[in-house]
């Protein structure tokens, strides 16, 4: 192929730089395809060979440099990604929503397929089954060829609900008021008894399920007496002063207002570590954001979110967070799609918390020499939650506690449990939630624990919903050992 | 600081799985990195040693025997026929629901094209299938599952010359799937033996109701050969509860990517290097080391962070040319972590013959070893004195035309394994 061809034949009206008019697409001979197409004597037809080009002999001109086809990729062009798609379809065999629900068509057609159609005609409408993807990303960690699905699905659902989807309907409210968990949670933390009674309060639920479509079947997570930052603050912040060993901590949502103690175990654990540990400025990650299309809200967090850290990041601190979606939206997500200054240093410098430690210190070691007895010497059914697994996170808990003395850590499997954050509280998916998380209940029910143990707080909304276990988290099992 | 391990194996496919395996049984304290999910979704599930001998000439009855006439530089002349064996003996025992090792020679099994392909294992699943069996077959397609054309397979297989009567069906699958269904979603309908609604508008449990649309078909056949997605996780029982229905043998026939046979030898896989305390970390790619003329760690790139893993030893099982462990561009072919030699021509046109089922060169592309599976440099000396390399990355032999793709990654993966474990001690 020589340069010529390259630019659409722009060369025969006079030279690249001279502006061309808006119009059909020229071809070489100066007609235009249209032309071409009509005129089947013409030099696009298939009568007449126009190229000296002999696919199984050497190219004639051996000089020749191969043509750059498509200009610069620019930020998010995803052209290269869908191009990798060579469609071995196992993104569909991970997909825990296509083996379920009749109408979801499946992550290479939300990925690659839809994208592309988007990108072939300006009114392509999207289809809206994209809204039926639960945001679990597994497709990413199933493409041996490195197409990034997860951001097309993102990129695509954000063109739905921004271009299609009225925002006037219940739905878009319902959606916006879940991906929001955080401004709910932070007025129901100014009165936590009154919101997690009101919330579960019967009458108030069959309302919210009739009128807005979240589910009556599930209890609310309750709400903490005191919110992980007032804790910080009542103890007067760090308690450790390091200048080579700092993290700021991103503890996201959930450990603010609804499980301080997971909080509460990080700091202790990497302050018995030596760290001087920042809590910065922070919104919601942006993980429920993405999973309902609401990226001017997910963007207006990460915001702030990078902005802090990035100043954090420049004076040699590393974020570390208890949340494995908090992490994976930090370090991929938020790359994958907005282009603050110190994006990228904050994904490069994010960490999930144990592996922070897993890196930095001889942590197998420590635990290997540790014992657990009391409240926490228990056997655990352990779930990786889907975000875990991108991050190669997803058998960090079993393997680091086997060598631990007094507990045990059994895994469940590699199924989805199902709820993918706020997916699982949408009425009209309630049922397909819980039938993908059948798997992961079964395997619970047959380990030998009667407590559970994940990274991610929904996850643990499902494991307690689906079988009435008490759920922990790894960082309270290592303050246990670790931390007199 | 560095997470550390005995042995470091890179790559998550069939030949990393089962250098894990040695290394972890042999008492190493052995971590595998795989980039991504393993690619064993895209394996039929048929596992040969050698289908067909270099020259072409086969199917070849005997694997072994015509092992050690091979050429030098393939894989199995350096593990030798008792290194295969011992290999395929792990298998067999980490692969308990595989059928072919009461015998050294190759079964005939049909494929999803209508072919008869040499195999030294197969699933139980596609056993009552095997082409030396003389009973009458039918093979049933669904409309949908596009990929199993069941009355084309037949005719194909019949013009084969198989020693039985063949003949081809294609139903709806009950339950009005959609026209693009995945393969886990009719496998999952059968393993939960789901209500359905057949054609009649009845609501029936999956396993009956598919038995009943196939039962018209039967015409005296002896055994019925369906697309291999009759279950993920408990396919013995839904096979089970279709030949009670149906009063004859049913038999998977393997289908090509996503392939449901290849998901189910992964989970067995994965269940075995758990069981041998292997510690697994998948989802980033390995992209550099450290060390010189000895290999001190590698290192993961994770969105920009890199993350070190220190070992005393390293197995290199990154996959052949589709799966990435070699590369190449307009200029050159190589191996992209360790930079390792990869023979091949200056000029771009020798790489490959002009049929297109010609004598490739690009087939054999890979590294070169010592006895040891030791990549070797130009100069024929050892590029690190402690790196492996087992399964597609290795070079000499062509496993497309050879059918020896899971022979070679099983026999060297488990030869590298167990001699990096040894050389820990």
């Amino acid at each position: 192929m020589s340069d010529d061809r390259a630019d659409g034949g722009a060369e025969t009206d006079g030279g690249a730089d001279e502006e061309t008019e808006p119009g059909p697409p020229r071809v070489p001979d100066g007609g235009t395809a249209s032309d071409a197409a009509s005129d089947t004597t013409g030099p696009m037809s298939d009568t007449e060979h126009t190229s000296d080009f002999e696919p199984m002999e050497p190219n004639p001109d051996e000089n020749h440099e191969p043509t750059q086809v498509f200009d610069e990729a620019e930020d998010f062009d995803l052209r290269s990604g869908a191009d990798s798609c060579y469609k071995c379809s196992s993104c569909d065999t991970s997909c825990p929503v296509a083996e379920v629900d009749d109408d979801f068509p499946g992550p290479k057609f939300q990925g690659p397929e839809q994208w592309r159609l988007t990108q072939s005609d300006e009114d392509y409408e999207v289809d809206e089954s994209v809204t039926a993807c639960s945001n679990c990303m597994r497709c990413d960690d199933a493409c041996p060829s490195g197409v990034p699905l997860s951001q097309m699905h993102n990129t695509t659902r954000g063109r739905f609900v921004d271009e299609q989807m009225s925002k006037l309907s219940v739905e878009y409210w319902r959606n916006r008021i879940l991906a929001n968990y955080r401004t709910s949670a932070f007025f129901a933390s100014k009165v936590p008894r009154l919101a997690t009674a009101a919330m579960n309060f019967g009458p108030a639920r069959w309302v919210m399920e009739k009128t807005l479509g979240v589910t009556s079947e599930r209890d609310f997570p309750e709400f903490a007496t005191e919110t992980f930052t007032d804790w910080w603050q009542a103890r007067g912040g760090a308690q450790v002063q390091s200048a080579d060993k700092r993290v700021a901590y991103f503890h996201g949502c959930y450990a603010e207002y609804n499980t301080p103690e997971v909080a509460k175990a990080l700091v202790r654990l990497f302050e018995h570590f030596g760290y001087q540990v920042a809590v910065p400025e922070q919104g919601c990650s942006g993980t429920p954001m993405f999973a309902n299309g609401m990226l001017d809200d997910a963007r207006r967090d990460a915001k702030t979110n990078v902005s802090s850290l990035s100043a954090l990041v420049e004076e040699g601190y590393d974020a570390v967070c208890s949340c494995t979606s908090c992490s994976m939206s930090l370090r991929q997500e938020y790359p994958e799609l907005f282009d603050f200054e110190g994006t990228e240093e904050v994904a490069a410098n994010t960490y999930e918390a144990v592996e922070y430690l897993r890196i930095h210190e001889d942590l197998s070691g420590a635990v290997a020499e540790a014992d657990v007895d009391g409240d926490l010497a228990e056997e655990f059914a352990y779930h990786a939650p889907c975000h875990a697994r991108n991050q190669g996170l997803d058998r960090q808990a079993v393997e680091l506690f086997r060598d631990l003395d007094g507990v045990d850590v059994e895994d469940v499997g590699d199924s989805c449990s199902g709820i993918s954050g706020t997916y699982g509280w949408k009425e009209e998916k309630y049922d397909y939630s819980m039938e993908i998380g059948e798997e992961m209940f079964e395997h619970m029910e047959h380990a030998e624990g009667q407590t559970g143990m994940t990274e991610c707080p929904t996850c643990a909304m499902q494991m307690e919903h689906g079988t009435g276990y008490e759920i922990r988290h790894p960082l309270e099992l290592l303050e246990a050992a670790l931390v007199e | 600081m560095a997470i550390e391990s005995e042995v470091v194996v890179v790559g998550g496919g069939l030949a990393g799985g089962f250098a894990a395996l040695a290394a972890a049984r042999e008492g190493a304290d052995v971590r595998l990195l795989s980039y991504k999910q393993s690619t064993l979704a895209q394996a039929s599930g048929l596992v040969d040693v050698l289908g067909y001998a270099p020259d072409g000439d086969g199917p070849a009855a005997d694997p072994f025997e015509t092992i050690p006439v091979l050429p030098d530089e393939h894989p199995y002349r350096t593990v030798g026929v008792d290194g295969v064996r011992e290999a395929m003996a792990v298998f067999d025992e980490v692969a308990d629901r595989y059928r072919g090792a009461h015998t050294d020679r190759n079964a005939l099994l049909p494929t999803h094209g209508g072919t008869v392909k040499p195999t030294a294992r197969y699933p139980a699943s596609a056993a009552a299938g095997v082409a030396s069996d003389e009973r009458d077959v039918l093979l049933v397609g669904f409309e949908a599952l596009v990929d199993f054309d069941a009355p084309h397979a037949a005719d194909h297989l019949a013009n084969a010359g198989v020693p039985f009567e063949v003949a081809g069906a294609t139903i709806a699958f009950p339950g009005d799937l959609t026209a693009d269904a995945k393969v886990t979603r009719y496998a999952k309908l059968l393993d939960e033996d789901a209500p359905v609604e057949t054609a009649t508008g009845a609501t029936r449990r999956a396993r009956a109701a598919l038995a009943s649309a196939v039962e018209p078909h039967l015409d005296g056949a002896e055994r019925v050969g369906l697309p291999a997605v009759l279950g993920d996780d408990d396919p013995a029982a839904v096979r089970e509860s279709l030949e009670t229905e149906l009063d004859v043998p049913v038999f998977e026939v393997p289908m090509g990517p996503p392939s449901l046979p290849g998901l189910r030898l992964e989970d067995d896989l994965y269940a075995a290097l758990d069981a041998a305390g292997v510690s697994m970390e998948t989802g980033n790619p390995v992209v550099d080391y450290d060390g010189e003329g000895r290999i001190e760690s590698v290192s993961i790139d994770r969105n920009g962070a890199t993350i070190p893993f220190a070992a005393d030893q390293f197995v290199l099982a990154t996959g052949g040319l589709v799966g990435k462990g070699i590369g190449s561009d307009r200029e050159r072919v190589e191996e992209p972590i360790f930079d390792c030699h990869v023979p091949h021509a200056t000029d771009r046109y020798e790489w490959f013959d002009a049929d297109a089922f010609g004598d490739h060169a690009f087939a054999r592309f890979g590294v070169p070893t010592d006895g040891d599976l030791r990549p070797l440099d130009a100069d024929g000396d050892a590029e690190f004195e402690n790196l492996r390399a087992a399964g597609s990355v290795l070079g000499g032999y062509d496993f497309a035309a050879e059918k020896s793709g899971s022979g070679v990654s099983i026999a060297t993966g488990h030869a590298a394994g167990a001699a990096a474990a040894e050389a820990v001690r």
